[in-house]
Parts: C-alpha cells; sequence; structure tokens
C-alpha cells in the first residue's frame, strides 16, 4: 500500500515551520525597558537620550493603536510590553478601562505634570501637548472673520473649508470636545454644520498643502504638522489663528504612557515615564515640535512663534471616554 | 486530438482500470486527508474570529445600517465590479495584443507589462493623489497656463479610484490571459481558420473560451484584492466595507462588531468564489501536448504598429516609470536635506526580514498549491473540489481579521504550552516569524492554488487517468506528470505571493516579533503622516526586490524563442 508521502511530509514541513522557528526567548532582566508606541514620531534621539544618561536601553515597537491594544491584550501575562505609548487621550484611557495599565504614584510626575493630563487613578500620563487649532491661508481671509470652531459652521464658510476624515482620532476627538461642551444635539448641529461646508482629506499636511496652493481657505489641523512644513518650506502661505479664546480655549490633546499591567520591570518603566517628563522631555516634544507638558519646560523657538493662546482645560480623560459616541455622531451627520 | 472538445471529468470507474485501481482507492483518502488538513489550517484562525458572530453587538449593526452600511455596501459592489470590468479590458487586451502581434518593443513589453505588479496599490495612490492634488506639480502647471480656475476633474474620488486599482490590479488578470494564450496550441486556431473562421471569429470562439478560466481565475484575484484593500481606497474619499472595519475596530474600540462587518465581507468573498466557477463554465476545454506550437503572430505596420507601441508604452508609463520617477525624485530631496531614517542602518535588517516572510509564504503556498490541485484532480470528487475552494477563502478575508485568529490560536497554544509545563509559551504568544508565515499562507493560498490549478486544467484529465492506469503512483503523477506540465503555473504561483507578502501590511503589523521591522511597515510609518520624500526610498526598495523575481520569472516564461517564430 502506497501512500503519498511527498505530501504528508511536505505537510509536516509546514506544521513544523509555523509552530517552531522564531526568534530565541526576550525580556526578562535584562536592563531593558520596551515600549509598545502608537507614537510614530522620531522617538529614536530621546530614548538614545535615556539610554546614556541612565544606561538602561529600549528597544521599542511601532504599530497602530487598536493593534497593539489587541496585541497587548492577547499577550496577557507573557507581554514584553513594559510601557504602552501613545497618542490622543481617548487611546489612553480606552486602554486603562481596559485594565492594561498598572495604577502608579510617582511625586515626580504630580509635580512634573498638570492634574489635566494625569488619569486620575496614575494609570497614564500626558507627557506632550498638541493643539487641534484651525488655520487658514492669509491671502483669502481676514483672521477677524475667523472666532470659533462652531462659527465654521456657518452658511459662509461654504466650499471653503477643509477638514480631515472621521476615521481619523484627532477628528474624533475633537467632536468629542465639542458634544461634552455643548451636548449632543447642539454638537450634531455643528458637525452637519462643517460636513456641509468642508471638503474632506486623508492627513492633516494634504490639507495645509491645500491651503497653500489656493485650493481650501480654512481648515483644522494640528499644529506640529504646521510647523513641520515651515521648517522646510519658511515661506509656505498658511497662517495660525487660536480659537474660542474668549471662550473655553483651543482643543488641546496629548501623547501620553502608562505602565502595562505585566511589565517585567514596572520600576524602569516608571524611571522612563518620570524622565521623559523631566529631563527628557525636551527631546521628547521637540522633535515632532509639540508644547511641552512640563511648564517648567518651553516650547521650541518654531512654535514659540505661533504665539501663546488659551487651552481647553477640558480633562483628556472626559472627552477620551466620548470618542465613540463621537463617531456615530459624525456618521449621523454625514462627515465623511 | 487537439480540437477543444469539452469533456468531462473522470469519475473513479472511469480512470481506475487494472492494476492502478488498489492504490489509487488508498490514496484517495490520503489525498482527502491532506486537502482536509490544509483546508482546516485555513478555515481555523478565520472561524475563530468568525465565531463572534454568535454574540451579535446588535447596537452596531443598527446604527451602521442606520447610517453608512448601506452606502458602504453600494460602493463595495460597485467598486469591485468596475475595478474588474477595468483589469479585464486592460489586462485582456494587453495580452491579446503582445501574444498575437508584432510590433516595435513587442518583445519587451510583453514581460515589462507585468512590472506594475511590483507597485504596491497603496504607494500608486498616495503618488498619483501627491502628483494630481491641487498643490501637486499638474494642476500647479495647469493654473500657471490657464490661470487659476482652470477646472480638474475631482482627484478623490470614486472614478480615480477605479482607475488607480485597475492599473494596479491589471498584471493579475494579463499575466493569466497571456500564459492562457501561449499555452494554447497553433493547431486548434489554425484549425478554426481552415474550417472558414475569420481571424476574430476564431478568438471569439476558440482562443477566448479556452483563455476562460484563466480570466475568470484572474478577475477573482482582483475582485478579492479590491475587497480587502482598505489603505488604497481611503485616499480617494472611497469607504468599502474593508474600511468600514477598520473605522468600527480603530475608532469603536469594539472587535466584535468589527469581526462581525468583517463576516460580510466573507459573504462577498463566496459570491466571488462562486462567481469565479461559475464564469469559468461547466464545460472543460483541454488539449494535449502542453509543448505544442503557439500561434503564429501577425506583424503590424505603419500606424497600427505605432498605435500598439503606443499604448503599450502609456500603461506600462503610468503604472510604472511615472510613480518610480516620483519615488526617486522623492528619495533625491530626502537625500539632499539629509534627513536621516533614509539611509538608517537597520535598512539591511529591514529588507532582510521582508525578504524572509515573502519567500517563506511563497514556497508554502506554491507547494500546497500543488498538493490540493493536484488533490482535486486525483480524487476526482466534489467533496474534496469544495475543501480546495474553501481553502482559498482567506484571500477574501481582510488581513487583520486573519491577524487577529492567528493571534488568538497562538495565545491559546501558548496557554495550552504553559498548562503542560513546556517552554515556549511566552514565545509563541509573543510572535514568531512561523505565526507571520501561517498567516500569510491562509491570506495567499488562493494566489498559489488558483494558478497551479488554472494551469492544471488545461491538462485533460486523460493524461492522469493514462499515468495511473500504466500503474504510477499518485504522487509519481504529481512529481513526474503533474509538475512539469504546470511549471509555469508554479512559478506565476510563487511570483505572486511573494510579491504580495512583500507589499502586504495589516498581518505583519499585528503579528511581527518584538523588534521585528519590514520595509512595508517603515513605508506605511512614514507614508502615515506624509512624509513622502522618506517614505521614497523604501517605498523604491519594496518595488525594487519586488520587480527582480517579475522580471526573472517572466522574461523567460511570457517572451520564449517561439514567439519569435
Amino acid at each position: 500500500m502506497r501512500r503519498p508521502r511527498l505530501a504528508v511530509s511536505l505537510v509536516t514541513a509546514l506544521a513544523a515551520a509555523v509552530s517552531g522557528c522564531g526568534f530565541a526567548g526576550i525580556g526578562g532582566d535584562d536592563n531593558v525597558v520596551r515600549v509598545y508606541s502608537a507614537r510614530h514620531y522620531d522617538l529614536e534621539p530621546a530614548f538614545e537620550k535615556f539610554h546614556q544618561q541612565t544606561g538602561v536601553e529600549v528597544e521599542f515597537l511601532y504599530g497602530t493603536d487598536a493593534e497593539l491594544r489587541e496585541r497587548i491584550k492577547a499577550e496577557g501575562e507573557n507581554t514584553l510590553a513594559d510601557v504602552y505609548m501613545t497618542v490622543d487621550a481617548g487611546n489612553l484611557a480606552l486602554a486603562a478601562e481596559d485594565g492594561m495599565f498598572q495604577p502608579m504614584t510617582s511625586r515626580t510626575l504630580d509635580r512634573a505634570l498638570p492634574e489635566s493630563l494625569q488619569d486620575a487613578d496614575g494609570r497614564w500620563y500626558g507627557l506632550s501637548k498638541r493643539a487641534r487649532t484651525i488655520v487658514y491661508d492669509p491671502e483669502s481671509v481676514d483672521a477677524s472673520e475667523l472666532s470659533t470652531y462652531e462659527a465654521l459652521a456657518e452658511p459662509e464658510w461654504e466650499g471653503r473649508l477643509c477638514l480631515r476624515r472621521s476615521t481619523n482620532v484627532y477628528t474624533q476627538s475633537l467632536v468629542a470636545s465639542l458634544i461634552a461642551h455643548h451636548g449632543e444635539d447642539e454638537a450634531l448641529q455643528i458637525v452637519s454644520g462643517w460636513a456641509d461646508n468642508a471638503e474632506i482629506y486623508n492627513n492633516d499636511v494634504e490639507i495645509l498643502e491645500n491651503i497653500d496652493s489656493g485650493n481650501c481657505e480654512v481648515g483644522i489641523t494640528n499644529h506640529y504638522y504646521l510647523a513641520r512644513l515651515l521648517e522646510d518650506q519658511p515661506d509656505l502661505g498658511v497662517e495660525v489663528f487660536w480659537p474660542n479664546q474668549q471662550g473655553r480655549g483651543v482643543h488641546v490633546n496629548t501623547s501620553g504612557a502608562g505602565v502595562t499591567k505585566y511589565a517585567d520591570d514596572p520600576e524602569l518603566a516608571k524611571q522612563l515615564i518620570e524622565w521623559l517628563a523631566t529631563d527628557g522631555q525636551q527631546a521628547f516634544v521637540a522633535a515632532n515640535h509639540e508644547y511641552p507638558a512640563n511648564p517648567d519646560v518651553a516650547p521650541d523657538d518654531l512654535i514659540a512663534q505661533f504665539g501663546t493662546f488659551k487651552g481647553d482645560d477640558l480633562a483628556a480623560a472626559e472627552f477620551g471616554a466620548l470618542n465613540a459616541e463621537a463617531i456615530e455622531l459624525m456618521a449621523e451627520a454625514g462627515y465623511e | 486530438m487537439s480540437a477543444p472538445a469539452p469533456t468531462r471529468p473522470p469519475t473513479s470507474d472511469g480512470h481506475a482500470a487494472g492494476g492502478g485501481r488498489s492504490h489509487v482507492r488508498d490514496s484517495r483518502w490520503a489525498w482527502l486527508v491532506v486537502t482536509l488538513l490544509v483546508a482546516l489550517a485555513v478555515v481555523l484562525p478565520v472561524g475563530v474570529v468568525a465565531s463572534s458572530v454568535l454574540s451579535p453587538s446588535t447596537e452596531i449593526w443598527a446604527q451602521l445600517w442606520r447610517t453608512d452600511l448601506p452606502e458602504m455596501l453600494v460602493t463595495t459592489v460597485g467598486l469591485m465590479l468596475a475595478t474588474v470590468l477595468g483589469t479585464v479590458v486592460v489586462g485582456a487586451a494587453l495580452a491579446w495584443l503582445v501574444g498575437r502581434y508584432r510590433f516595435p518593443g513587442q518583445r519587451a513589453f510583453s514581460w515589462l507589462l507585468v512590472l506594475p505588479l511590483a507597485m504596491p496599490a497603496y504607494v500608486l495612490g498616495f503618488v498619483y493623489v501627491g502628483l494630481l492634488d491641487h498643490p501637486g506639480p499638474v494642476q500647479t502647471a495647469l493654473r500657471g497656463w490657464f490661470g487659476p480656475d482652470v477646472w480638474f476633474p475631482p482627484v478623490r474620488s470614486f472614478p480615480m479610484a477605479v482607475v488607480v486599482m485597475t492599473l494596479a490590479l491589471y498584471p493579475y488578470v494579463y499575466l493569466l490571459a497571456r500564459a492562457a494564450l501561449r499555452e494554447q496550441s497553433a493547431t486548434t486556431y489554425e484549425a478554426a481558420r481552415v474550417l472558414g473562421q475569420g481571424p476574430l471569429a476564431a478568438a471569439r470562439r476558440v482562443v477566448l473560451p479556452m483563455a476562460r478560466p484563466s480570466l475568470a481565475a484572474g478577475a477573482a484575484l482582483v475582485a478579492m484584492e479590491t475587497l480587502t484593500d482598505y489603505a488604497t481606497v481611503q485616499y480617494f474619499n472611497v469607504t468599502t466595507v474593508s474600511v468600514g472595519i477598520s473605522q468600527v475596530w480603530n475608532g469603536m474600540y469594539d472587535r466584535n462588531a468589527a469581526t462581525e462587518l468583517a463576516s460580510l465581507v466573507l459573504l462577498f468573498a463566496v459570491a466571488v468564489i462562486a462567481f469565479e466557477r461559475l464564469a469559468r463554465g461547466r464545460a472543460r476545454y483541454t488539449q494535449d501536448g502542453g509543448g505544442a506550437r503557439p500561434v503564429d503572430t501577425v506583424r503590424l505596420s505603419g500606424w497600427r504598429a505605432a498605435a500598439a507601441t503606443g499604448a503599450c508604452t502609456a500603461v506600462l508609463g503610468v503604472t510604472f516609470v511615472v510613480p518610480v520617477a516620483q519615488l526617486l525624485s522623492w528619495t533625491r530631496v530626502s537625500m539632499l536635506r539629509g534627513l536621516d531614517g533614509s539611509l538608517d542602518p537597520r535598512y539591511l535588517s529591514y529588507l532582510g526580514n521582508s525578504l524572509l516572510v515573502a519567500v517563506s509564504a511563497a514556497v508554502v503556498c506554491a507547494v500546497l498549491g500543488v498538493l490540493i490541485a493536484s488533490a482535486t484532480r486525483l480524487s476526482g470528487d466534489g467533496f474534496t473540489r469544495g475543501l480546495a475552494r474553501l481553502a482559498t477563502i482567506g484571500y477574501a478575508v481582510p488581513g487583520p481579521v486573519v491577524a487577529v485568529g492567528v493571534l488568538l490560536l497562538a495565545t491559546a497554544g501558548a496557554s495550552v504550552l504553559d498548562a503542560l509545563g513546556l517552554p515556549g509559551a511566552r514565545m509563541l504568544a509573543t510572535g514568531t516569524v512561523g505565526a507571520l508565515v501561517y498567516a500569510y499562507v491562509v491570506r495567499f493560498l488562493a494566489l498559489g492554488y488558483n494558478s497551479v490549478d488554472a494551469s492544471l486544467e488545461k491538462l485533460p484529465p486523460s493524461m492522469t487517468a493514462a499515468a495511473l492506469t500504466l500503474g504510477a503512483a499518485p504522487r509519481a503523477v504529481v512529481r513526474r506528470v503533474h509538475l512539469p506540465l504546470v511549471r509555469s503555473g508554479v512559478g506565476v504561483a510563487l511570483v505572486l505571493v511573494a510579491v504580495d507578502a512583500l507589499k502586504e501590511l495589516p498581518v505583519v503589523l499585528l503579528l511581527r516579533p518584538f523588534g521585528f521591522e519590514t520595509l512595508a511597515l517603515w513605508v506605511f510609518q512614514l507614508a502615515s503622516e506624509s512624509r513622502w520624500e522618506q517614505a521614497g526610498l523604501p517605498a523604491l526598495t519594496i518595488v525594487a526586490v519586488a520587480v527582480l523575481p517579475v522580471v526573472l520569472l517572466f522574461r523567460r516564461t511570457l517572451n520564449p524563442k517561439e514567439d519569435v517564430a
């Protein structure tokens, strides 16, 4: 009796390949902090500096939020992550709710960071500030025409406004903050107005470039995208307008981090986060032109020229919790 | 016997005669088991995820139905139909042009036209948005000539998405149609001509029906690529169901609802597979003697030759030359600015990782493709064929779904290891290259199987039956009869899978081991922040690496000496 031995041996080989190969085990007591980061911006210099100053090495894995979250959850006690770092309060709040962080107490962090950027239970800390502000083309718009986010829903802005997709977490957080301040009904009206007026773009850079080329007149973007473009093209025709200065202030979001529940070395992880909020704060925010979360550190020259502004001090955790509602509301309003 | 005669697959009684009978019957079980194992391995991770449907989150469904879902469904179906139509027209027309006519550059175009296969659709997408958008060079130049209010078609639109998807995906159809034409013997076509048919009628009544399985297979690949794409369409503000999945998962943080939505995509996939079988038709067209002389080519001259050369140049220019030039110019800018990151020291290790994964996945998929295609052939029953089709379902499942499924399986495996006190649990749970390759096999087995099967289908079942009757063991039939005759199919399978794995994003994002980065990941991270200049070099490298096997394989197989006759 003959058997298709070729077939069987190949399937066996496949099974071996799938289960067997991989890397030797990593993790444990090796003076290394491992960071899962959904923050993509040039973290290497800051981590390298941390290594020089403390002798502790930092290894990191980039990913998107949803994926890193799934991964940390699925890995459970086996996870290699000591620190989970991400942008947007919504992501931080959700990770905390899911029990992915362990609470920590740190005098250093309490002193270095404002309360609005801290989780009440010490599960995560906001390490930088990013303003989602109004930007405009000075050739077609006079600054006196601009006032608030809400005003951009007025019919006079029809066909002049450029906004980022509803899939983007920055858009979601901004809308979530509208819900927090105005309630769902009024927020729905504002967002519907935006949707009627706006053309939708995939990222902030596209919006800024379309303002520069004269295709858009006014948009809403994070401040550091403009700073980054200005670095390369100092004569870019786009200006910053700080909205809602008579009221609650500009919508400010954060990028932050927490120690994971199953961290191998929570003390080292805490040390890294403390360092990023203090000695390393400058290096952490400068690479991406963000505003320091620590008030003792000055913003870099490029963003200092945007002037000072009043920021919305709605707690990050508060609008973070409204993220899912914001998405539903945008779908209802017909915001793409 | 070389006229295309519809033949029916042999029944078990038909081909098992004399001494062949006993081992054929024995081995049928073995082949069935092999196919069953492969199908199970593919379905398991998908099933793990799809089982979430058992506890539906009705709230989000109601919400989706009220708002986005109907439009999403229409968009998805529309995009699939339009892209399939576009790729079949472009792909088949080009295959016919370079396969049947001689004109300046024809021999080179024959394989050059496959090159866009190396260009990831998302790269083509961001290159064209960059070039054609209002601030881009094209519109800026137009404004310079015709004033600031010159009209330009909307860039972020459904039609543009169809155009870009068609340009990125037509090589799948072209490749299979081209191979089908080449494998057709001249005698068939000539017999039709001798019997009084004109060239076009002969093409329509003989060549096209014989190429139909290949066209259908190509169309199915395109449909599934379109279905699971979620990066490219977003550049054009086109919201398909796959975009909806990532939206629900990333934004509403609801993996259950996302996977339920993914089961909708599965439904589409089943429809695509059914459609493919339908399009192949019930009839089977085969011909004896795979190495027969192909049809003589016709020399074009004058404006016809110029038009043919022009058409091929235009397609190649738009799909390959222009994007490569743009990537080169971005690379140059980033080098001039001295932006680090482009010449990162880790660059080579990223490249090595990309290659490791792509080659492993390609080899496994090709081997399994040959195995299950042969299994269907050897066993000849509907059940095995059904299992084989089931094994290709992964191609229609969005990458993140496959990845989550594999992740859950790996985690379960890790807890088993833990419970048994065996080592390796942590490694298994935190990502291995093996798990990554497994996920790719689940995703891309359809490419391997369809390529091999389309090749195999042109062998008459009588050939398999004859070998069995003459006493060859089934595995010898596979090795000595099927394998040599489907070599081109295996080559196509290897390259398609390797290139797709090289370009793939969501699976590697989720499953890579800690510290394991690939070129595609790097491009994605830079491109998602519009750092085009820095994304230039790694994107260019992906294209270059993918071009190499494409050229090596198709230069030979698509452009053999006989074509020059």
